[in-house]
């Protein structure tokens, strides 16, 4: 049992850096961005997340996967709720995280306002392959193998490529 | 509160009953990146839709004494109580009757959910501001589907064709209001869909521009649909004969 002076939430973050999400493994909670607010009361603490999309199955594991982290290190009362505003952005992607990404074959989400608009077959987009660093690539879906990516394909090494599409 | 109820079931429904109708597509998509886009969006709407019954189940315990979830609220009402307009129960047919619908409905949503981020009710605000950013991908990608079938082959084209001459009875339903929309409307915590259509036609028209597809004359079709209070098609029971059998064989059961 850990005594709740030495609770702080420096100490629960640090811990939250070693949960990752379940489906793109190389990421920590912290590194998606999807941890909001840590709160500490005495040896309550009181944890805020927020989903990457509103359907992303992910949620309910990460939800027991900090949990566990935390019981392992010896914190029994937490308390973890979820919110939708502001709404998730790939913007809040550390940068630890995006170069992470980028060494397990995942292209990382360039700038929001670079690429996030409505513009129908839009043209402009320069995804950087991860393999080969070429920008001479294509987007082939919009969707990937996860809500969060797309997929592309590189023209010069030839390998197809999943992008954490900008959101 | 009841009406506040009723318009968050109904938001829900929508959302549901085309995520369903969608991932009926899962396995059977025309190409494999296909098949995972159209189910990446029966995701995102089932998402959506999870976070208006779980508002709604709230808003239920904190008014009656009869506890509602999430689930009891999606697999144990009947057909009657479901509120979505009847274009999103309509059956899947081919991959153009398909994907018009969801241009026709994320075109919908998104000008929707574009004023729902003001609502005065900040849980239904924050849902629209999340479900945007969702629903700007889905318009985009409906959009350029549309537009590849439509400017396509003289089959595709024909297909296209078709799906219009199907769907086009049904849109008007998505813009005249509900008795709970109405109040939605006034007292500030919903949208005035009768004031979406010109942003919709608008959208519309360029896509159908772009598709070679001649927009049809909006007369009124002397039609009118009650399927967002409760009068449905035939085909809403044979959805929910599926998506509630497990709740209702094995009341209870989780995973």
């Amino acid at each position: 049992m850990i005594e709740s002076e030495n609770i702080t939430s420096d100490k629960i973050w640090e811990l939250l850096e070693s949960v990752n999400d379940p489906e793109v493994p190389v990421l920590s909670v912290v590194d998606l961005g999807i941890i909001r607010d840590v709160k500490t009361n005495n040896d309550e603490i009181e944890i805020t997340i927020t989903p990457t999309y509103s359907g992303c199955p992910a949620m309910d594991a990460i939800r027991m996967n900090i949990r566990m982290a935390l019981l392992q290190e010896g914190y029994k009362k937490i308390n973890i709720m979820t919110t939708l505003s502001p709404a998730w952005t790939t913007d809040w992607m550390s940068n630890t995280g995006k170069e992470k990404l980028k060494a397990f074959g995942i292209a990382p989400p360039t700038a929001k306002q670079q690429v996030c608009h409505t513009e129908l077959f839009h043209g402009g987009e320069a995804i950087q392959c991860p393999r080969c660093n070429s920008y001479n690539t294509r987007l082939i879906s919009q969707f990937g193998s996860t809500a969060c990516k797309a997929l592309y394909a590189c023209h010069d090494c030839r390998e197809p490529f999943d992008y954490f599409k900008c959101h | 509160m009841n009406e506040l109820i009723n318009y968050t079931l109904h938001l829900a429904d929508n959302s549901l009953i085309l995520g369903h109708r969608n991932s009926e597509w899962t396995g059977h998509g025309p190409v494999l990146e296909q098949d995972i886009a159209i189910s990446n969006i029966a995701l995102d709407l089932i998402g959506q839709a999870r976070n208006f019954y779980q508002y709604a189940a709230l808003l239920i315990n904190q008014s009656t004494n009869q506890p509602a979830t999430e689930d009891t609220l999606a697999y144990l009402r009947d057909a009657n109580e479901f509120k979505n307009c009847l274009l999103v129960e309509l059956t899947n047919g081919d991959w153009a009757k398909t994907i018009l619908r969801q241009l026709f409905f994320s075109a919908y949503q998104y000008f929707l959910y574009q004023q729902l981020q003001n609502s005065k009710d900040e849980a239904i605000a924050a849902i629209a501001e999340k479900s945007l950013k969702e629903v700007t991908y889905h318009l985009r990608w409906s959009s350029e589907w549309v537009i590849r079938l439509g400017d396509g082959t003289d089959e595709s084209h024909a297909r296209m064709m078709k799906a219009v001459d199907e769907l086009w009875v049904y849109k008007d339903e998505m813009f005249e209001a509900a008795g709970y929309e109405l109040t939605a409307a006034s007292e500030g915590y919903g949208v005035d869909v009768t004031l979406l259509k010109n942003d919709w036609t608008k959208k519309i028209k360029a896509v159908f521009d772009e598709a070679m597809i001649p927009f049809p004359a909006d007369e009124k079709t002397g039609v009118r649909w009650f399927g967002k209070e409760g009068k449905h098609s035939e085909h809403l029971g044979y959805i929910l004969a599926e998506l509630q059998f497990l709740q209702r064989a094995y009341p209870n059961s989780d995973w």
